[in-house]
């Protein structure tokens, strides 16, 4: 099980390494989401990957850790996907306004040969 | 012993000036008056502050202020005042209010007056908070405080080049002195094991016998010869006189240049008296000693003389300092203090010169004691006193300083015999230039051509210069009975039982010191006299040692390290190109994170991992395989990538509900719409790009910087696969998730563990979080309202195109009339799913604090139901029915969020504390009610006006291209021109 998710955050970083690495913005963007994948993926999995255990608590019980997972990198990443979320459409909208202004796509603001 | 007695006295001194300051800082620009009476009124209660402890000090106590810091380290603010801080604490703030009072009337009515006092109150609390500090650490911080305020006054006619260029020299000369003052202080904590000032000053063997004693003296003496203008850091003394003369008057006589020597006499205790005390301090002494005399008397601008006098005195002191001898000290303090005093009222008079003229060139000045007698008569004592004549206090030091001169304790015959020669040839200089000064300036025929018809100052200007001259006559005079007491209370603050026997007596005899004291009267009035013919002729430095210029080398290492180095190592290491800055960026990374696993090592971790489920591998072979094709695709093929990157979000979606986070998968699902949505809305202006076409460069190129790029991709992903393997195969640690899950129903009154996390415990940050993402929508907002998108790279859909081609071949059909039915059934859905989609959203945001849901989630959502519409009806129609207001949203939802806050100090809480309770409601029974509830529809609001804020500025910049495009075009595919309903608060 915890190879599965291990090699799913490899692949998921070096495939968004491979695309941050490209001259198009449409390339990094699109590798800037799925690092931001495998990093969630990462910080959730430092809880342990536990199944049907979800912090829901019995009303009116104080939990405990024998019986449910880990709730705080739940929490950490939540709000992380939000950030990502926000980042991404920052990078978008600066994306747009480069190639309105340079007339390219060309993380430079200008092509190679130029 | 000293008795130490805690008293709330000394915050107050340092702290009064700089309140003092900001207030100043505030006043109108005009308000010359107002700001003089404060700056005045403060150093006077300073003074009189001071005064009133000096009862304390001279009874050998010490004033003792403390607030802890950083106590985990041993770190406290202390204010210290012994009988030496005492001293310079008062001549600070005394000779301060002379100043002020002088600079009422000297500073024109034209500049703004206010600033100026604003930095020289900053100046005078940064000086007297450096002698006072009691801990070394606070003692750095004030001592880079007055380098950082003295460069503000000297800078204070920023208009001129040279106070700019003056300022900046002082700057980078004092502050680097600082720097190096800092690290010694770190050195010399560590020696002793505290940064407590009396720790330090009680450890003077344990520091001398220290191997790191020679490190801690070097760089703390650095700190203090380039603050003292000590050879060879003196020259950005001269350059500072571009400031104002009242700032001149007060940094170089009694405060910023005196750090130096107050630093070298306070820690005299611990550092002195040893073979590198007397040779670094002693050498850089004499030699500043006789250089700063000789330049001196070159001089033709008045400030110009008395700057490298001022260097030249301070170097005596130095000089007298590095003797290692106890007498030694106590002329250096004494002569601190005359030094002061005359040097202050010299400045003062040459302000006045100026004021009154016009002009400080002595080639130009002439005769004036007939046209200001007074202000002539108080130079002329005063430059007596600064040539050492007697009965005048510089008299009395110069004479003990023969006296140390002669009792140099060195084993080196040479140098024996060449300081005393050195004293007395420096001392006939300083007579030479105190001629200059008076005879040049005050004697001679009538001036001819001055700039203004010189005459007395006002009264008042001239009064600190009266009071100043007053003193140096009386403690010339009367210097047992006058200066006596406070300088023994000094003394003995440094020295305790060591202090020596000394008398401070006009007439000694007919002894050594007085012969010595008579012949450089008599050399420097010769030396005048034949210096005559040369100093007339007006040349620019001094002869012989012209080529000697320290600023030019300074001017020239500057060039170098900001320029002529930096651009060759930008050059060499810097690139403007994004990739090959990432590559590195990503190579460092990956080297840190295998550093970390060489130093800490890697081995197996301590759980066996459980068997995969196929269903889970099933679903990751999917996720992977996508998340390689959107890698692959991305180029070429951005709607194919965009859906592939889709699916790999899902399945990271479907990874967090199998692994018991409900919560997290819910905001992903809603994450990966809205992005999907906004990457979609963003493709429109990408340039078409085709597989074809011939490549700019060399294949080989190409694939050598692919191979490279994907071994880097490859080793990022193993590492991180082998990171992520080793972290999931430990036992995680279970504090916190511990804390978090016994307290989620009994203290936060919620079941849903994450979501009270989110809004009680840890409520704070996701306040901080909400302000992050309401930023990104308003940048988002302003750089898409600047920004003109590309033109559009995508046609029509071919269907549009069809239906037009049938509107124009059909009579009865008006253009546009097909096309607006466009996707009817799928619009028709979506507008009635829109307020199921809300009651979701708030079925969601309700529920959240005890089941899957919450602010986020639910803002998500309701942004999702407002997106559907937009993108099924068109921007133009979704808003001509519907209003939205994100700005509003985002606002309203900050507000809720903070007010929720801000409501639990009404209880007496901290910020964001949450109250729950049950309230009985009829027909909905009990129902639960947490305060975290309003903090989370804070949340929402926010959410849905951040998300919505920043599609619609993306969606309407489709309409506005379609308006550019329609100026040219006709017939497109929009109804008929009307003026697009505006976004809130778009233009």
């Amino acid at each position: 099980m915890e190879g599965i998710v291990a090699l799913a955050i490899g692949v998921l970083t070096g495939s968004g390494v491979w695309l941050l690495l490209r001259p198009r913005t449409f390339q990094v963007i699109l590798g800037l989401s799925l690092i931001s994948y495998a990093v969630n993926l990462f910080i959730f999995t430092t809880g342990g990957l536990r199944t049907g255990a979800a912090p829901i608590l019995e009303p009116g019980t104080a939990g405990s850790l024998a019986d449910y997972a880990d709730p705080t990198p739940q929490a950490l990443v939540l709000t992380a996907i939000v950030i990502s979320f926000a980042t991404t459409a920052l990078f978008l909208v600066v994306l747009l306004a480069a190639r309105g202004l340079t007339g390219t796509d060309h993380v430079d603001g200008r092509e190679r040969n130029q | 012993m000293p008795q130490t007695m805690p008293d709330a006295l000394l915050p107050l001194v340092v702290g009064l000036p700089f309140a003092a300051a900001i207030v100043a800082g505030f006043l109108s620009t005009h308000a010359r008056g107002a700001a003089a009476l404060l700056a005045g009124a403060v150093a006077v209660v300073d003074v009189v502050l001071i005064w009133v402890a000096y009862p304390t000090v001279a009874g050998g106590g010490v004033l003792l202020f403390e607030l802890e810091w950083m106590p985990a380290l041993g770190l406290n603010f202390v204010l210290r005042m012994d009988g030496f801080a005492w001293l310079f604490a008062g001549l600070v703030a005394a000779i301060g209010a002379l100043i002020v009072l002088y600079a009422r009337y000297y500073m024109s009515p034209e500049d703004p007056v206010p600033r100026f006092f604003s930095f020289l109150l900053a100046f005078m609390g940064s000086m007297t908070g450096m002698v006072l500090s009691g801990n070394l650490i606070q003692l750095a911080f004030f001592w880079e405080l007055t380098s950082l305020f003295s460069f503000l006054l000297i800078g204070y006619w920023y208009h001129t080049a040279q106070a700019r260029d003056g300022a900046r020299m002082a700057l980078t000369v004092t502050a680097a002195g600082g720097l190096c003052l800092f690290a010694g202080v770190l050195v010399l904590g560590h020696i002793v094991g505290s940064y407590e000032l009396d720790r330090v000053l009680a450890s003077g063997e344990h520091i001398r016998a220290h191997p790191l004693y020679l490190t801690a003296l070097i760089l703390i003496l650095l700190g203090a010869l380039t603050k003292s203008a000590q050879f060879p850091f003196h020259f950005w003394l001269p350059h500072a006189m571009a400031a104002p003369t009242p700032v001149s008057a007060y940094l170089h006589s009694a405060t910023l240049v005196k750090a130096g020597v107050f630093l070298m006499a306070r820690f005299w205790p611990a550092l002195a008296g040893t073979e590198a005390w007397f040779w670094i301090v002693g050498t850089a002494g004499v030699t500043t000693l006789l250089i700063g005399a000789y330049v001196a008397i070159f001089q033709h601008d008045l400030k110009g003389l008395l700057a490298y006098s001022t260097i030249s005195h301070l170097g005596l002191i130095t000089l007298l300092l590095g003797l290692n001898s106890e007498v030694g000290l106590v002329a250096a303090v004494f002569h601190a203090m005359n030094h002061a005093t005359f040097k202050a009222s010299l400045f003062m008079a040459a302000g006045i010169i100026d004021h009154e003229t016009g002009t400080r060139d002595i080639r130009r000045l002439s005769g004036l004691h007939r046209f200001m007698p007074f202000t002539a008569r108080l130079a002329m004592v005063a430059a007596a006193a600064m040539a050492g004549v007697p009965l005048l206090n510089g008299f009395l030091s110069k004479e003990m300083f023969f006296a140390e001169a002669l009792r140099a304790p060195t084993s080196h015959l040479l140098i024996h015999d060449l300081i005393p020669v050195g004293a007395v040839l420096a001392s006939a200089f300083s007579v030479t230039y105190s001629l200059r000064f008076i005879h040049g300036a005050f004697f001679g025929p009538d001036p001819v051509d001055l700039p203004r018809v010189p005459r007395e100052p006002p009264s008042w200007m001239r009064f600190p210069v009266e009071i100043l001259v007053l003193a140096c006559i009386i403690v010339g005079i009367l210097p047992a009975a006058t200066v006596g007491p406070f300088l023994d209370t000094a003394i003995r603050s440094i020295l305790g039982e060591a202090t020596p026997q000394y008398s401070l007596e006009v007439w000694h005899g007919l002894s050594q010191p007085l012969l010595m004291s008579v012949v450089a009267l008599i050399g420097g009035v010769a030396l005048y006299l034949a210096l005559q013919r040369h100093l007339l002729k007006g040349v620019e430095g001094a002869p012989l040692i012209r080529r000697l210029d320290a600023r030019r080398i300074f001017d020239r290492t500057m060039v170098f390290l900001s320029w002529r180095l930096a651009r060759t190592l930008e050059g060499v290491l810097g690139t403007r190109r994004l990739q090959p800055q990432l590559r590195l960026m990503l190579c460092v990374a990956a080297l840190a994170g295998l550093c970390a696993v060489y130093v800490r090592g890697l081995g197996p971790g301590n759980l066996f991992p459980a068997p995969p489920d196929p269903a889970l591998a099933l679903v990751w072979a999917v996720g992977i395989a996508c998340a390689i094709g959107a890698a692959w695709k991305a180029k070429f093929h951005r709607l194919a990538a965009l859906i592939l990157l889709g699916v790999a979000g899902l399945v990271t979606c479907v990874t967090f509900v199998w692994f018991s986070a409900p919560d997290l998968a819910l905001t992903q699902l809603l994450v990966e719409v809205v992005t999907t949505v906004l990457l979609l809305l963003g493709l429109r202006w990408l340039p078409k790009r085709f597989e074809v076409g011939r490549p700019p460069e060399p294949r080989v190129y190409t694939l050598a910087r692919h191979l490279t790029d994907l071994a880097i991709a490859v080793i990022a992903g193993v590492g991180m696969a082998a990171l992520a393997f080793a972290v999931m195969t430990r036992t995680p640690p279970e504090l916190l998730a511990q804390h978090f899950l016994a307290r989620a129903y009994t203290e936060g009154g919620g079941t849903n563990v994450v979501n009270v996390i989110l809004v009680d415990f840890r409520g704070f940050d996701t306040l901080g979080e909400i302000t992050v993402l309401g930023v990104v929508a308003l940048t988002v907002f302003a750089l898409l309202r600047r920004f003109r998108p590309a033109a559009d790279s995508i046609e029509l859909p071919e269907q549009q195109r069809d239906q037009l081609a049938y509107d124009a071949a059909h009579p009865r059909q008006t253009d546009g009339e097909t096309v607006s039915d466009w996707l009817l059934v799928p619009s028709l859905i979506t507008r009635v799913l829109f307020p199921v989609i809300w009651v979701i959203a708030l079925f969601l945001l309700l529920r959240g604090h005890d089941l899957p849901g919450g602010g986020f989630v639910a803002g998500l959502t309701a942004a999702v139901a407002l997106i559907l519409q937009y993108l099924i009806g068109g921007t133009r129609w979704i808003e001509d029915r519907l209003t939205v207001q994100p700005l509003r949203w985002m606002g309203i939802g900050l507000l809720i969020a903070t007010t929720t806050g801000l409501a639990a100090w009404l209880f007496g809480r901290p910020f964001l504390t949450s109250y729950f309770d049950y309230l009985e409601l009829p027909l909905f029974g009990t129902v639960p009610l947490a305060s975290a509830l309003f903090f989370d529809i804070g949340v929402f609001a926010l959410v849905i006006g951040a998300a919505t804020l920043m599609l619609i500025a993306l969606a309407h910049q489709s309409v506005r291209g379609h308006r550019v495009a329609q100026a040219s075009e006709e017939g497109q595919p929009t109804p008929p021109p009307r003026q697009a309903p505006a976004l809130a608060g778009e233009d």
